[in-house]
């Protein structure tokens, strides 16, 4: 039976030859992922259910990435509570110091590859589809789960192709990509299904693939997919911990849609509050001034995002009544920026750099919004209340638009 | 199992920060969270729900984040029953997986209203306005989901 690369997958991990869209099945993961937030939860539940040791050590992460470091003792009691449990089972910690935002560090350290089952207990897990990998998030029982069976039931997801064409024009990039297909499909455009990349697929960067398939979650969708490529090889060259295996779609596998999208067409896009979905393009969005800015987060944390940002900031300064919050997404990243001049460019500029972290993202520190407070994120949601105050008010864009935006202290390009 | 309760009433696109927003993700405590269950949405909802009441929710219930102090907040509030248009996906599997039933079933959310009285028969997957004399009927869960529901929660089938 003609499969997608995800179907594939899942089957390969199920021990079946084919799997169909709708059918429940059991599969081995290849990691079980999860972050301050979650694993506390799923370790108290994990204890309550006597499980005894978990299934494979080598293959559990725990992350410490959302209030890191510690903003208050109750966050500090939650990372207690992880690393507790990672020195008693053995599993693999990520602490302050060596961590980064999990789905930033999990591929620069190679412990996700091409053709892996992934399930994190963070819904942004599916950003690993830019490896050819299927992942996707999970809640923390689920998660509880894996730690002590490595297996996880899956309902196999229809698939929507998304089929790109041509490349994109000066200063937009993936998020501009990712922000024009869910304004296309709607928050809820891809429910319970894959959206598997295809055509063009060379035009996008590794990091521009990260971005894609990490807002996958933002259209509904279980996951999203890249082919592997000789862009990913590259990425997984000397990384991976294991062997990649590249799955590719049957050319008859089924597809419920297919989204036909021009890259040369795409414009900046801003998604306005209060939905991912709420898009416009920058050039259309009016004079809106902004109070803050943020560049960082797993969806735009990158080197590339950085430095698209540094460019623009570069010899200009952040308009004044704008705070500008750039958060580089790993230790390596940072490290890497410090080396060629991004985070003296940010703080010339006017700009902070943190410390790796979620932080404002999620509205849990380091960058709160007050009461009708307006902020350009590169982050990944700007629901009610998702930064601060429920007043507040997020609009989603790309490290270009969110660092011409800081100089200019309204929306807009330079 | 039969339940029956008075029905609050949500929109569409509720996500889990305004069910339950980060400012509280680091309490672990069920009890203490359901006292924030909703407030970003409707401030007044904790003081509002009683034991066995039922939400009723439009399109795409639970979206957005991964956290399942959403569906923890929600039942440990006294909630047994969520019935909305369609779930998102995280949130449909976190409500199976801890054991807080969840229905689709537009029909039934969209001719119920604040106070309505409802009854579930999870068993049979029918849906009673008490209050309008209105029946639905949804699809059953597969059988695998529903050993799971069964069993009370992922966990318990270990």
């Amino acid at each position: 039976m003609a499969m997608t690369m995800s179907q594939k997958i899942l089957a390969a991990h199920a021990g079946l030859d084919s799997v169909r869209a709708g059918q429940l099945i059991t599969a081995d993961l290849d990691v079980v992922l999860g972050n301050d937030i979650t694993s506390p939860v799923a370790i108290r539940e994990y204890k309550k259910a006597g499980a005894g040791k978990v299934f494979d050590p080598n293959k559990i992460c725990l992350v410490m990435d959302h209030f890191v470091p510690n903003k208050d003792i109750k966050s500090a009691q939650q990372c207690k509570c992880c690393r507790d449990f990672a020195a008693a089972e053995g599993v693999r910690f990520f602490d302050v110091g060596e961590m980064g935002i999990e789905h930033a560090l999990l591929p620069e350290k190679g412990i996700v590859t091409a053709g892996d089952l992934v399930i994190g207990a963070d819904s942004h897990t599916c950003t690993y589809g830019a490896l050819g990998a299927f992942s996707t998030g999970v809640g923390s029982t689920d998660m509880a789960y894996g730690m002590a069976k490595g297996k996880a039931w899956f309902k196999v997801p229809a698939a929507i192709k998304v089929e790109l064409k041509g490349s994109f024009r000066p200063h937009v990039s993936g998020k501009d990509l990712i922000l024009h297909l869910i304004g296309l499909i709607g928050v809820d455009g891809a429910l319970y299904r894959s959206l598997e990349f295809c055509g063009n697929v060379a035009a996008l960067s590794i990091d521009d693939r990260f971005t894609v398939c990490n807002m996958a979650i933002e259209a509904g969708a279980k996951n999203g997919i890249f082919p592997v490529d000789d862009i990913t090889r590259d990425y997984l060259k000397g990384r991976s911990q294991r062997a990649p295996k590249a799955y590719e779609a049957d050319p008859d596998a089924e597809y419920e849609r297919t989204v036909e999208i021009d890259l040369s067409a795409l414009k900046p896009t801003v998604a306005k509050p209060h939905l991912p979905e709420n898009t416009v393009t920058v050039d259309e969005i009016g004079d809106i001034k902004i109070d803050q800015v943020v560049i960082g987060s797993c969806t735009n944390g990158h080197i590339s995002d950085l430095r698209a940002a540094a460019e623009v900031l570069k010899g200009r300064k952040v308009h004044k009544g704008v705070r500008a919050i750039v958060i580089p997404a790993t230790n390596e990243i940072y490290l890497e920026a410090l080396r060629l001049g991004y985070v003296e460019t940010f703080i010339e500029a006017g700009a902070v750099v943190s410390t790796p972290t979620c932080g404002p993202c999620l509205g849990g520190y380091m960058g709160i919004l007050a009461e009708g407070e307006r902020c350009v994120a590169t982050t990944n949601r700007n629901f009610v209340g998702r930064m601060g105050h429920v007043s507040s008010e997020i609009y989603l864009a790309s490290p270009y638009v969110a660092a011409c935006s800081a100089v200019l202290g309204k929306i807009g390009t330079l | 199992m039969k339940l029956q309760g008075k029905v609050h009433t949500f929109g569409d696109n509720v996500d889990t920060d305004v069910i339950i927003p980060a400012r509280y993700l680091n309490i672990a405590s069920a009890e203490e969270l359901s006292t924030h269950c909703m407030e970003d949405i409707d401030a007044q909802f904790t003081k509002k729900v009683k034991a066995g009441d039922i939400i009723c929710a439009g399109e795409n219930f639970g979206c957005g984040s991964s956290r399942e102090h959403a569906p923890l907040s929600i039942k440990t509030c006294g909630v047994t029953c969520v019935v909305a248009k369609s779930f998102a996906r995280i949130f449909y599997r976190n409500a199976i997986n801890i054991g807080l039933p969840i229905l689709e079933c537009p029909a039934a959310v969209d001719e119920a209203q604040a106070g309505d009285v409802l009854q579930v028969d999870l068993d049979t997957g029918s849906i009673e306005n008490v209050t309008r004399g209105k029946r639905y009927s949804t699809a059953p869960f597969p059988p695998e989901i529903q050993k799971i529901i069964a069993a009370g929660g992922l966990l318990k089938t270990l």
